[in-house]
């Protein structure tokens, strides 16, 4: 069952904020990784395996480097599911 | 021309307290920070020794998430030690090419690799973190206060198992002399407490198997002594050049009078039966400080509690005092807090400080039957340290023949 964008931009926001400490309200879709939340790559790396294990899925490494703004990585998590 | 280095800042988390005013505190009432270790794992594994120097206050409660999540816990003892000596020594101004760090570990980040190792066997190579290098590397202590304090003077680890930290503070007089840096972050830290380093450390027969009766464990000259006992923590020290701590009004603990390592070249755990090798470091660091041996009137001893291991050290106490020995008064701390390890000489360091600092030895605990070959002062209820212009020394030897010693004078 596909999950919805809002189940998805929820969890991921607690992901981030459990490795990073970036409070989850400002995990919003327009938001870029790296320019506006200041993640870097160790902890991209980090939110994705526990993203996979959160809803199921596969990222595969040569997809994370598309995943620049949250927007992408949910609707990418969106469709996979 | 040799520079006065002074020490200006102090921090600790310990068995014995989470900073250094408990620490300090707890060891002058004679309190043991050993306790019987009430975790999972040692049931699971059997573990034969199953009490510690444990941390008296968790790093959990001290650090953010975000911390604990990316920094070994021998890294978080760290970044807490030195955080609070900084703070102590007012938070300077510095300028970052001009300030180092030396900080030790013994082992490095062993939670770190064993966790990453059970990650990989039960759930594969891509759930393996990928902070686990830097977490795990026994430089990262020393990194995560680099970045902390901002240090860009240089960012080294001596790593040298239990003389670990007492070489790390000679380092630091070494390149405070040199006049490359103006200050410098030195000691070391150590979490270790891990069934695998327990279970090793039995299997050669160092460890203390009281079970039964953790507080008695560490007992360094009893005749009853079998073996140490191993402690967790960090321990930190600012130690910069007079000229520069007088230019920016900062209060003086004491001088950092010398520091020198020297290795034995005899066997791989073993101590040199005849003390050479310890005795030449407390030698050439008197010769640094321009003393001799009656100018010391404490001693720190290394002091872990092993059979093997206290005589050893009292051999090369006589080589160097002769005569003199019999009137110093010598500790072992360790009766307290168990041995730290990579930590254990930055932690005496500060005591060695604070006896000097506050006029008063703290005690050896558990010297019930003193050890018929073992002929010395040992203070076992606090002692007064009087006298002007008086030096005091800690000794740390570790696996490798590796002796350090460093000297402190009365400021």
């Amino acid at each position: 069952m596909a999950l919805s964008q809002a189940d998805v931009l929820a969890g991921l926001a607690e992901i981030v904020n459990d490795e990073t400490g970036i409070a989850t309200d400002a995990v919003q879709l327009d938001k870029h990784f790296t320019n506006d939340l200041d993640i870097d790559s160790i902890s991209m790396m980090t939110i994705v395996v526990n993203c996979e294990d959160k809803f199921g899925v596969k990222i595969p490494d040569e997809e994370v480097k598309n995943l620049n703004t949250v927007a992408d990585a949910v609707n990418f998590i969106v469709s996979a599911s | 021309m040799t520079k006065k280095i002074v020490v200006t800042g102090l921090g600790a988390t310990t068995p014995l307290g989470g900073d250094v005013v408990t620490t300090w505190k707890n060891l002058l009432a004679g309190k043991s920070g050993i306790t019987t270790i009430e975790k999972d794992w040692i049931a699971q594994y059997e573990v034969p020794v199953t009490f510690a120097g444990q941390a008296a206050v968790a790093a959990s409660e001290i650090l953010t998430p975000q911390e604990i999540k990316r920094l070994d816990p021998s890294s978080q003892f760290a970044l807490i030690s030195a955080r609070e000596a900084w703070a102590d020594a007012g938070s300077p101004e510095v300028t970052p090419e001009r300030f180092a760090v030396e900080y030790s570990t013994g082992i490095g980040g062993v939670w770190t690799l064993l966790d990453a190792f059970q990650t990989l066997q039960e759930r594969g190579p891509r759930r393996v973190l990928p902070m686990t290098v830097p977490m795990l590397m026994p430089n990262g202590p020393a990194a995560a206060i680099g970045m902390d304090l901002a240090a860009r003077g240089g960012v080294r680890t001596a790593v040298s198992a239990c003389a670990s930290s007492t070489e790390a503070i000679a380092n630091a007089y070494n390149r405070l002399q040199s006049g490359e840096v103006d200050i410098v972050v030195a000691g070391g830290c150590e979490a270790a407490i891990h069934a695998l380093p327990i279970s090793a450390f039995a299997s050669m027969h160092a460890l203390s198997k009281r079970n039964d009766s953790p507080a008695e464990a560490s007992r360094p000259y009893d005749a009853n002594r079998d073996g140490f006992v191993m402690g967790e923590g960090g321990a930190s020290l600012v130690l910069e050049t007079e000229e520069h701590a007088l230019a920016r009004g900062a209060k003086i603990y004491a001088e950092l009078a010398g520091g020198a390592v020297t290795s034995d070249a005899y066997h791989i755990t073993a101590p040199d039966p005849e003390g050479s090798g310890a005795a030449r470091a407390m030698l050439s660091t008197l010769s640094q400080a321009g003393a001799t041996i009656a100018d010391v009137r404490h001693i720190n001893a290394h002091a872990t509690s092993t059979p093997v291991g206290d005589i050893a050290e009292y051999t090369a106490l006589k080589r160097v005092f002769g005569d003199l020995l019999k009137s110093i008064p010598v500790t072992a701390t360790k009766s307290s807090t168990g041995h730290l390890l990579g930590a254990a000489g930055a932690v005496e360091a500060i005591f060695t400080i604070l006896a000097l600092h506050d006029g008063v030895i703290p005690p050896t605990l558990n010297l019930i039957d003193p050890d018929p070959e073992i002929h010395l002062d040992v203070v076992t209820s606090p002692r007064e340290l009087k006298g002007e212009n008086i030096l005091a020394i800690s000794n740390s030897f570790g696996f490798g023949g590796h002796n350090a010693v460093v000297a402190f004078r009365k400021y």
